[in-house]
């Protein structure tokens, strides 16, 4: 998270989340050991990639060509499965 | 105990309760049957038939979803009760602590009962100890009277806002629950002023959604598993103005802890749930024949009153902790290992020692307490504990 994180004093109690919609702020890429990588030149367009990402963190573009949203991407690997191309490749992080 | 204020009437442990249910004017029931607590829900649901209680009562497939049930409703601001024993506690066990930890203000009547194996319908404090570690405020009482106060008195004290925890009433099973006693009921009216309407915090809101129960890791669980440890200490003294409170209001006296002839006892019994009364008719007898003996009861298991005890453990050369159950491997049973944490570190402590007594039912009688008494007395005249853990009231 980018925001300064709360002492225990300073908590809502219950540990609610009393703003709604702040998951946005969670980002998860840091929990990937897989990275997916996309290769633009053998993809066919189809978008099985971005109709199965679950978290969804494959972003569509205009052309129907995608991008993969690193901050949230966990690297689960379910679009490399998907792509009847293999227009993604996943790759050890470092 | 049956000064004070109200009218008197005769009734069983479970009716007591539920007679303070209904005058707590509850919203939401959800209850699943287990002897012998179900009294305590068969006459709630009668309540809610009858239109003498406008709530509603949710039968369940389980207690896992009695307490789930409850604690749905108690966020989203209603006041409620749940009653179980034995199993059924035990089959709640995971929603214990997430009623803690959502700082829910459900209110639970505990019949203890045994655990199994073997199937056991009778009072060993197993259930009750069982929750003690799940940030429940637990008041054990001692006859029907204190069933019933305590259980307006809960319903105060967990919607308190310097408190927002959830309690138990411990009532033991059969010996409490199923008695008929006679006991002194408050008027609705007066029940009303000591217990006003609930005021949620933080309730579920549709115009302003909140997240309940998240998921929590590494980066924040513990700041709030610390915040809710804080908060649950920080209760204590507010737990003991309402205590004081409701003794002025209902005239009968409630304190954390109860002492007998501790003021110049060399030997002391400590014993919680009905077996105090026990203790004490015997103590009494005793110390008409000039015997030095004292007990020591508590009526809040849950923050355990450390200090209370500190003070009342000056001067004793011995304490037997007498514990309706058993915790297998450990050094101690339950409220031994309580009792002797709290008192680690004091200069002036007795010599302790842990005796098993009434699981399944099995009777205490007098006879077991003048023995534990012997006990304590050969303890404390060798200065020293040659067995830390006895059982009493067992064929050998």
């Amino acid at each position: 998270m980018s925001t300064k994180k709360l002492g225990w004093r300073e908590l809502p109690i219950g540990a609610i989340i009393t703003t709604p919609g702040n998951s946005v702020e969670y980002k998860t890429g840091a929990w990937r050991a897989l990275k997916p990588v996309y290769h633009k030149e053998k993809c066919v367009k189809c978008l099985l990639c971005w109709i199965h990402c679950p978290e969804p963190a494959i972003i569509r573009h205009e052309d129907d060509t995608i991008e993969i949203d690193y901050d949230y991407c966990k690297g689960c690997g379910i679009c490399a499965n998907v792509c009847p191309v293999k227009a993604i490749e996943m790759v050890m992080e470092r | 105990m049956t000064e004070g204020r109200g009218k008197p009437v005769g009734l069983s442990g479970d009716l007591a309760v539920a007679y303070a249910v209904k005058q707590a004017d509850v919203d939401v029931i959800a209850a699943y049957p287990i002897t012998p607590q179900t009294i305590i829900v068969e006459k709630l649901a009668e309540y809610v038939n009858d239109g003498e209680l406008n709530a509603a009562f949710v039968p369940v497939e389980s207690e896992h979803s009695a307490l789930s049930a409850v604690v749905g409703a108690s966020l989203a601001g209603a006041r409620v009760f749940t009653a179980t024993a034995s199993q059924g506690l035990a089959l709640m066990y995971e929603i214990l602590w997430i009623a803690s930890g959502l700082r829910t203000t459900v209110v639970m009547a505990l019949a203890n009962r045994a655990l199994s194996p073997n199937i056991n319908i009778h009072c060993s404090h197993d259930d009750a100890y069982a929750a003690r570690d799940a940030g429940w405020i637990q008041f054990f009482a001692e006859n029907v009277q204190e069933a019933y106060d305590l259980t307006l008195l809960a319903f105060r004290v967990s919607e308190d806002k310097k408190v927002l925890f959830p309690s138990i009433i411990n009532l033991d099973g059969f010996i409490l629950s199923h008695s008929l006693e006679r006991l002194l009921v408050l008027d609705d009216k007066e029940v009303k002023e000591f217990l006003p309407p609930k005021e949620p915090v933080n309730p579920i809101d549709p115009d302003n959604p909140k997240t309940y129960g998240p998921l929590d890791l590494y980066d924040y669980y513990i700041e709030h598993k610390r915040q809710q440890a804080e908060h649950f200490k920080a209760s204590y003294p507010r737990i003991l103005e309402l205590m004081r409170e409701f003794s002025e209001f209902a005239g009968r006296e409630y304190k954390p802890i109860k002492t007998y002839g501790l003021e110049d006892a060399e030997v002391a019994i400590m014993i919680l749930g009905s077996s105090a009364g026990t203790a004490r008719y015997v103590a009494r007898k005793l110390r008409a024949k000039g015997e030095k003996v004292g007990v020591i009861s508590l009526t809040l298991y849950r923050p355990f009153p450390v200090n209370e005890l500190l003070e009342a453990v000056k001067g004793l050369k011995a304490l037997a902790v007498m514990d309706r159950s058993y915790s297998f491997g450990s050094p101690g049973a339950q409220l031994f290992m309580d009792v002797t944490a709290a008192l680690i570190n004091a200069k002036e402590k007795p010599l302790m020692f842990n005796v098993i007594y009434g699981l399944g039912g099995r009777d205490l009688m007098p006879d077991h307490i003048v023995q534990v008494f012997e006990m304590a007395k050969q303890v404390a005249k060798e200065g020293e504990v040659k067995e830390a853990q006895v059982w009493v009231g067992v064929r050998e």
